[in-house]
């Protein structure tokens, strides 16, 4: 039996522009002790497929089973198997950080839980805020206690909707540790970040959304060697002939082409000192992930926008 | 602990931490209306023979603060939340429509009898007052603030924003207090506004209450109850229907 599996999703929203389809016929599995990425550009659906997920939003048609437990006709069923970070920094004004994860815990029926509680708040770095109230935090440390409160159920399935966005390097760290382990002893994990790096570091499969279906579904050892091999990366002033400028990606000084072998490679630098430029600071890298991202969004435009 | 109550004693709670604005505040603004109105009416006003009008006026001002702070409690929470994003945590919980329906209406229960009785302790030791009926008291108390607690959850799943939560409080509930007799009985007025009071169903929960108090009451208590009884399943039913569907809060 999948941890997740989601059977056709799609979610169209009535706007004033007409219906818009956020999710069109997305279908795939997520198996038990899982590590899964779950990646795409700002409004690919990410967040659509999370809510309906998770039971805060409903498919328009299509169905989502979590450990078997239909979302739509079981859904307090489903919702015990999901612990769920939710993307947006919540919290209530009124309660300590102890109260707020007592009374999550009360919501699914745990009379005491205060060793698992006592247990997440190490973890996370926050016993010494246990007592504190959750408008004295900073951004950072109610990014934690949106973890514990999503982990104090202790859920097979945990869902984490961009959880480092605006966060800083020390609490990634302690995070990512603490998802890591939690995953080793078996829990399934579901990501959504933009962190392409981290993506590449934790998950062992990734789905890539674009306008709402599904573009990419593989190992991410596999999308890795399907991609460009090579990358050959060089600052440059001055405008790149148009027939690499098509083939490139520019930021700033800094300009990208994908290569495939060291023929490729002198063609371009053979184009570059045709037109008179000096390219500075010359490397070449193996392809990661943001190549094969960037790759599969731009190749695949079949894909509605 | 069975779901609900972590949901029930996370409301009593959150009004009970700021409780001299939830509790202590509204039993003030009562017991001055209770002195002001009654020093200036009591020998102007008469109503049932030989009723003193602060005695005649008690009753209707503790139904009052206590509809209003029921109201308060499950409206402002639940728009707060929705605003706030926190509705999030309870969204996510495998809490149903009834558990939310207990937990709201229960708490905003609680908030408007603990008003209700604390404008009455205030106050007992200045104003005469008799409890005929102690059962019609305790029964009106709980109907109103079990309606108005259902009428707050559901205004508080309809407001998107703070100013329409204020709109309806402003609008819908405050008219319908005030010309629900908690100041005077209705059979002082021309016909043609005691016929508009009929409709009222605030004016029903008010008299039931001080029939408890006086053993005298513009309409029969049993129809008040009735009448009051009704209209709660109504309310309540579409309560649940809304929540069940996950009106405005599931996408």
């Amino acid at each position: 039996m999948s941890a997740i599996s989601i059977q056709s999703v799609s979610k169209t929203f009535e706007t004033s522009k007409g219906p818009f389809t956020a999710l069109n016929k997305v279908s795939f599995e997520i198996e038990p002790g899982e590590f899964f990425g779950l990646l795409g550009p700002n409004g690919a659906g990410k967040t659509t497929l999370i809510s309906i997920l998770s039971g805060l939003a409903r498919a328009t048609s299509g169905e989502i089973l979590i450990e078997g437990h239909n979302v739509r006709t079981d859904p307090a069923q489903a919702r015990r198997q999901l612990g769920v970070v939710p993307q947006e920094l919540v919290f209530d004004p009124f309660f300590t950080v102890i109260e707020a994860l007592r009374f999550q815990s009360g919501y699914f029926g745990i009379d005491d839980n205060a060793l698992w509680i006592e247990e997440l708040l190490d973890s996370l770095g926050l016993a010494d805020k246990a007592n504190s109230n959750m408008r004295q935090l900073s951004g950072g440390m109610k990014r934690r206690v949106l973890v514990a409160q999503a982990l104090v159920h202790k859920p097979p399935v945990i869902v984490l909707d961009e959880p480092t966005a605006g966060v800083d390097v020390e609490l990634r760290q302690t995070l990512w540790q603490f998802i890591a382990k939690l995953n080793t002893e078996g829990h399934t994990v579901l990501l959504t970040t933009h962190y392409l790096e981290e993506a590449e570091a934790l998950c062992s499969r990734i789905a890539m959304l674009k306008g709402g279906e599904v573009v990419a579904l593989n190992t991410t050892s596999e999308l890795l060697k399907s991609s460009t091999s090579n990358v050959l990366r060089f600052k440059l002033d001055g405008k790149l002939p148009p027939e690499l400028e098509v083939l490139s990606r520019i930021t700033g000084r800094i300009v990208q082409l994908p290569a495939h072998d060291a023929q490729e490679i002198e063609g371009y630098l053979a184009t570059l000192r045709q037109a008179g430029l000096k390219p500075e600071d010359i490397e070449v890298r193996k392809a990661d992930l943001e190549d094969v991202f960037l790759d599969v969004m731009n190749s695949k435009q079949g894909a509605k926008a | 602990m069975k779901g609900w109550r972590a949901l029930f004693y996370k409301e009593i709670l959150r009004f009970w931490k700021v409780s001299f604005q939830t509790i202590a505040a509204p039993v003030l603004s009562a017991v001055l209306y209770l002195l002001i109105f009654g020093h200036v009416l009591e020998d102007r006003v008469q109503v049932y023979g030989q009723l003193k009008y602060t005695s005649f006026l008690l009753p209707g001002l503790i139904m009052m603060s206590l509809l209003q702070n029921a109201f308060a409690n499950s409206s402002s929470s639940m728009v707060q939340s929705k605003i706030m994003g926190n509705l999030v945590f309870i969204l996510l919980s495998p809490l149903g429509h009834w558990s939310w329906f207990s937990a709201y209406v229960l708490s905003a229960m609680v908030r408007g009898l603990a008003v209700g009785s604390g404008v009455l302790l205030v106050t007992l030791y200045f104003v005469p007052l008799s409890f005929v009926y102690p059962l019609w008291i305790l029964v009106f108390a709980l109907l109103g603030a079990a309606m108005l607690a259902t009428l707050g959850l559901i205004a508080g799943l309809w407001a998107e924003k703070f100013d329409q939560m204020a709109a309806f409080q402003n609008f819908v509930i405050m008219p319908m207090t005030f010309l629900s007799g908690v100041f005077y009985s209705i059979h002082s007025l021309p016909p043609f506004w005691q016929t508009f009071s009929h409709l009222n169903p605030f004016f029903y929960m008010i008299d039931g209450f001080r029939f408890g108090f006086f053993g005298v009451s513009d309409v029969s208590p049993w129809l008040s109850f009735g009448l009051v009884s009704g209209a709660l399943t109504a309310i309540a039913s579409l309560a649940l229907y809304l929540l069940k569907t996950g009106y405005k809060i599931r996408g």
